[in-house]
């Protein structure tokens, strides 16, 4: 009995133990595919793979369509809404691998095709994540400076393909929601809120909620209507918009006014700069930093002068704070991260290293690279702080 | 002895080359600028174009009902893999696409379908061969670590054979340009090297283990009762694609024309100095357009040697721009009809087969390698108060050739060089006379 049953389990692990094999065979020309979708599909495109290597079947698929794809994701813009004059949502149907499932109030990453270059930039999403849903929405307000959010505001043509890279960040709508909620917004800093509103009207459960939004006037509050709406019909949530034109900048002194429980309320604040400052200092005199969670918008350093900064090595998590004449390369091999390199003079793509975020200025022409692209650090400097993928 | 001070081989002085540098740098500059909707159009094309190209071959190998098309089919995929090789392979991977800011027409994520692992490719091509472009014992390129072809290599017995294993390199060739990177004396070295050594033979192995499977087995396995013709074009077209592949690269630096250097030379070498070298290093090759394209357009390969990573499509204007400054600074720019560029090629593989002592020509003055030696005369151009033209190395070395028939007439080819018997002459010499 035993030992027949050693053996069945022994040829059961040996068949097993093939079958993982085979399967590891098929799968392996596919292991690199940066958005993996089902096993199956996978192995399948690994099994193919094996008579179109090194390519995948997706290099010869997405010249039919450019959304079949999985080497990463990719979207087409369906519908280009505009909100306000300066501002303007692009509906966008993803493509193979991405996953509806993100939380409410999370950024993804978008990239354009301009002047056959893509632009790459990251954005609130206001949709609400639906199983079953098949769009995205982000909404983007033209800033005066901003290349790439002038370029979407003023005329991207619906049928466009983008690139996406998969929804993330910390700011976003708790499990399970607090009873007690304060929305701190300004201008766009409102598009993260937006999908948590968004998603708790649908869901039917909207929880004691004050929002104080700014905006100059009436006509550039994004989602004016909408906002105006839910508030009518939730009983729990309250709007404050403070008009910044003709009221002046909402002063955080009169909270208590508006909002006498703020001490017990935890704090979604999104905005620029100045404001989120602001509301560090009063939460944190207050002794109540931990309820209040912030949203920092990347700013947009192009043509800013005043180069170096401090560069991150995400990998390694090491940082060091370099002038605007060290090259990147200099930085890590100071820090000791193992920076790959070959000929030091910006000919052999050898050092080549994904930029996370901020962005780097080539010392040879100046020219600014802004984060999502892939850069040589041995040529590169800080144009304010950076993050490398290293 | 090769050239060991470029400057003074080039008869330019330190001026002379920064300004060249700035000249150079501002070409590049404006190519720069210019790099748009354009260029990434064509790019993109030649991608669908090569893919449409190769399944289609692939499709007539399987499915052609007559000889004629069978062949039509592996010159097709020989075709295609000749324009994945080099117009997207070799200049993708040079970072030439990487401004479109693409992650699926980049440098660091492309392979290509040959032996070699890009990855690996990039670290010798892209690095030892263009930043140390052919400095003796430093560019492995250099015959390729297995022939002679200059005379600053010492002879060893074996070069006798090097006509015919020039001809197996030709016909293997992406097996050899595989194995390039890969030191395998390093197997005994520190236990670093021996690690390093390991792991890049093992990622050899999966790559050659998976292009063979792909050529000779499955894509076989697949036309059924066709297999064996498949087998044999697809073997076919990978020797056509070699062979089309070594005859580029071999006229692009082996040419008559295309100058050595001493590693002296490289020591505290300018921004300007580096591109002379390039320059005199390298050689093109005359063709229209549909040849350039063929060529992944290294027939323009003085400017792909200036400017690596700038757009391929671009390398025909740059030429143009080049070549005026060469006329310029009165520089050679080497460059003739493909044949003649490969016979030249051929001729001092077969020549350089031979000891020493059957050649006539020093390695300060022969055709495929020269110093600054060769001159007699001071080296310095001068710039002509009449015509406002500048007279330097092109002049010079025009001289030297006329002086050579004259001699050689006279003496019925028992002549030497001028300065043959010059080999021991102080380099600064050339300077100071």
């Amino acid at each position: 009995m035993t030992d027949s049953g050693t053996r069945g389990r022994a040829v059961g692990f040996d068949l097993g133990h093939r079958v993982a094999q085979v399967r590891q065979w098929l799968e392996e020309p596919a292991k690199d595919v940066a958005t993996t979708g089902s096993p199956r599909r996978n192995m399948l495109r690994g099994a193919v793979a094996r008579v179109t290597t090194p390519l995948l079947p997706d290099d010869y698929l997405h010249l039919v369509n450019p959304l079949w794809s999985a080497r990463e994701l990719r979207g087409q813009i369906v519908e280009v809404r505009p909100e306000t004059a300066d501002s303007a949502t692009l509906v966008i149907k993803p493509g193979w691998g991405f996953r509806f499932d993100y939380r409410p109030g999370q950024y993804i990453g978008i990239g354009l095709l301009v002047d056959g270059r893509w632009h790459w930039r990251s954005y609130s999403l206001t949709s609400s994540p639906v199983v079953g849903a098949r769009l995205i929405t982000i909404t983007v307000k033209a800033m005066p400076e901003g290349f790439l959010s002038s370029h979407i505001v003023g005329g991207v043509e619906p049928g466009t393909v983008v690139r996406l890279a998969a929804p993330q960040g910390n700011f976003a709508l708790p499990e399970p929601l607090p009873d007690r909620m304060l929305f701190l917004t300004a201008g766009s800093g409102v598009t993260p809120i937006m999908s948590m509103l968004r998603t708790m009207d649908r869901r039917g459960r909207v929880p004691d909620i004050v929002h104080i939004h700014s905006a100059p006037t009436e006509d550039s509050a994004m989602f004016r209507g909408e906002l105006a709406a839910l508030a009518d019909e939730h009983e729990g949530l309250r709007l404050h918009l403070q008009l910044t034109r003709s009221m002046g900048q909402f002063d955080l002194a009169r909270l208590d006014e508006l909002c006498p429980d703020w001490r017990e309320r935890q704090v979604w604040a999104c905005g620029p700069a100045g404001m989120l400052a602001a509301a560090e200092e009063r939460w944190r005199a207050a002794g109540l930093e931990d309820h209040l969670h912030l949203e920092r918008f990347a700013v947009d350093r192009t043509g800013q002068d005043g180069d170096g900064g401090t560069v991150t090595f995400a990998r390694s998590g090491r940082s060091l704070e370099i002038d605007g004449a060290t090259t990147l390369l200099e930085a890590g091999e100071k820090s000791g991260v193992q920076m790959p390199f070959g000929c030091r003079m910006g000919i052999c793509q050898t050092c080549v290293v994904p930029l996370e975020a901020g962005a780097v200025r080539d010392l040879r022409n100046g020219k600014v690279h802004e984060e999502g692209s892939r850069i040589q650090t041995c040529i590169s400097t800080a144009a304010g702080d950076c993050t490398l993928d290293l | 002895m090769a050239i060991t001070d470029v400057g003074v081989y080039a008869h330019l002085t330190a001026d002379d080359i920064e300004s060249l540098r700035i000249e150079l740098d501002g070409i590049r500059d404006d190519v720069e600028r210019a790099r748009g909707v354009r260029d990434a159009r064509y790019v993109r094309r030649t991608i669908v174009g090569q893919r449409v190209l190769e399944v289609a071959a692939r499709a007539a190998i399987v499915g052609a009902r007559t000889r004629p098309g069978l062949y039509l089919g592996v010159l097709g995929l020989g075709v295609a893999k000749s324009i994945e090789n080099m117009e997207l392979g070799h200049n993708v991977s040079h970072g030439q696409w990487d401004w479109m800011n693409e992650p699926e027409i980049h440098s660091t994520t492309w392979e290509w379908d040959m032996a070699c692992v890009s990855a690996q490719w990039k670290h010798y091509h892209n690095y030892l061969h263009h930043k140390y472009t052919n400095v003796l014992g430093m560019d492995d390129d250099i015959g390729f670590g297995i022939m002679r072809v200059s005379r600053d290599q010492p002879w060893r017995p074996i070069y006798l054979i090097q006509p015919v294993q020039n001809f197996l390199l030709a016909l293997g060739f992406e097996w050899g340009i595989g194995l390039h990177d890969i030191k395998l004396g390093k197997l005994r070295g520190t236990e670093e090297e021996r690690a390093h050594t390991r792991s890049q033979l093992r990622a050899f192995g999966r790559k050659i283990r998976r292009q063979v499977v792909k050529d000779y087995v499955l894509l076989p396995a697949l036309s059924g009762s066709r297999w064996r013709s498949t087998l044999a074009a697809n073997a076919s077209a990978n020797v056509l694609r070699n062979l089309w592949a070594y005859l580029v690269i071999f006229c692009g630096h082996f040419p008559d024309g295309a100058e050595k250097f001493h590693p002296d030379d490289i020591a505290d070498e300018t921004r300007g100095e580096w591109y002379l070298r390039q320059m005199l290093g390298t050689a093109n090759f005359d063709a229209g357009p549909a040849l350039a394209f063929m060529s992944g357009n290294l027939c323009y390969q003085i400017e792909h040697h200036l400017y690596p990573d700038l757009p391929s499509n671009r390398y025909a204007e740059i030429a143009e721009r080049v070549r005026a400054v060469c006329d310029k600074y009165d520089l050679p720019y080497t460059t003739g009809p493909l044949a003649k560029q490969y016979l030249l090629t051929l001729r001092t593989i077969v020549k350089l087969s031979l000891p020493d002592r059957y050649l006539r020509d020093t390695a300060d003055d022969a055709p495929e390698t020269g110093s600054e030696r060769r001159f007699t005369a001071p080296t310095v151009s001068t710039i002509s108060p009449l015509t406002g033209r500048r007279r330097g190395l092109r002049t010079a070395l025009r001289d030297l050739r006329s002086a050579r028939r004259r001699t050689g007439r006279a003496a019925a080819g028992g002549g030497t060089a001028p300065a043959a018997a010059g080999g021991a002459v102080d380099p600064a010499y050339a300077r100071t006379a």
